[in-house]
């Protein structure tokens, strides 16, 4: 018999503490297949965040750092530029990357650092009980807009692919969701290109998935991956945003 | 034929991959439970798997492993 399907050598062998039908397991295991069939394991280096992915230098078989809240593009410019022969990567939810580090990640954009981000958004702060993340879609109930977000008192959720594509420094990005097998397989191919970027030193590359958080949202995890075809996928486009 | 391994100790029974399978022969078990209490995916009919790896894609916590 001949193996169709195995556990990549980029996981560690432990379990993920995340929710059942939590998508950062399936991004996960995208970016460390990435790296297993790029031959990068010995090479990565991973930023970890805060946020529910706090643990992922535990699951993946590379160097793993652990940033301040928001400061993984500062730590992995640090890193990449200390060792560039190495491949770094951070890898970052919204709330994270999109609220208290959107000044890292912008500026790191901006000068054109050649490293890898991996940005999670799931339209909400997991870790932390489920407030409302800048990500949050108008009229999506959270712990902290019980009524709904109300876009005249918090405005119009942020689009971080469509930002980052604006700036001169970066070299390619992307926006997946990991709904389906199609949009799975489209996922993982966008990671290969986001690091074949980092690698050809074209500069700053950003891989955006739309990710689901079933615990937060109230729902169970197949209509969690439903409510994310419905409404985020239409307010938050898939596509190649910039490719240089 | 094609032979599909759940790892059920790590399973946490999110019935992502009873969605995925177009064979619809994946199920949360009624009977099983693993230690940590969650209802563990099980495949209903083996013969009938064409082995498309569907489930183990997007299975979160990688349990699922094919062999064909």
């Amino acid at each position: 018999m001949t193996q169709v399907f195995a556990r990549t050598k980029g996981l560690l062998d432990v379990d993920f503490h995340y929710c059942p039908g939590c998508t950062h397991g399936i991004v996960h295991r995208l970016v460390a297949e990435v790296l297993e069939e790029m031959g990068l394991l010995d090479k990565a280096i991973g930023v970890a965040p805060v946020g529910c992915a706090v643990f992922a230098y535990n699951y993946f078989n590379c160097d793993m750092y652990e940033a301040a809240h928001g400061r993984a593009p500062a730590v992995a410019t640090g890193c990449k530029r200390v060792h560039p022969q190495n491949i770094v990567f951070t890898y970052q939810g919204d709330g994270d990357l999109a609220s208290i580090g959107t000044a890292e990640i912008v500026h790191a954009a901006h000068r054109g650092e050649k490293i890898t981000a991996i940005f999670i958004n799931n339209a909400i702060y997991g870790m932390t009980g489920g407030q409302m993340a800048p990500t949050t879609l108008v009229g999506q109930k959270t712990t902290t807009s019980p009524y709904g977000r109300d876009k005249e008192l918090c405005g119009s959720p942020i689009r971080i692919a469509e930002m980052l594509a604006t700036i001169e420094g970066s070299a390619y990005i992307e926006r997946v969701a990991c709904n389906n097998n199609a949009n799975i397989i489209r996922t993982k191919k966008a990671i290969q290109k986001a690091f074949q970027a980092q690698i050809d030193r074209k500069g700053f590359s950003m891989v955006e998935v739309l990710a689901t958080c079933p615990t937060n949202w109230g729902k169970s995890p197949v209509e969690a991956m439903k409510w994310l075809e419905e409404n985020m996928i239409p307010y938050y486009p898939l596509g190649v945003y910039k490719e240089v | 034929m094609a032979l599909v391994t759940i790892n059920g100790e790590r399973c946490k029974g999110c019935g992502l991959c009873v969605r995925a399978c177009p064979k619809n022969i994946i199920a949360l078990s009624k009977t099983k439970l693993n230690s940590k209490g969650y209802q563990i995916a099980e495949i209903l009919d083996m013969a009938a798997c064409i082995a498309c790896a569907s489930c183990a894609r997007t299975c979160p916590d990688v349990v699922i492993e094919i062999e064909k």
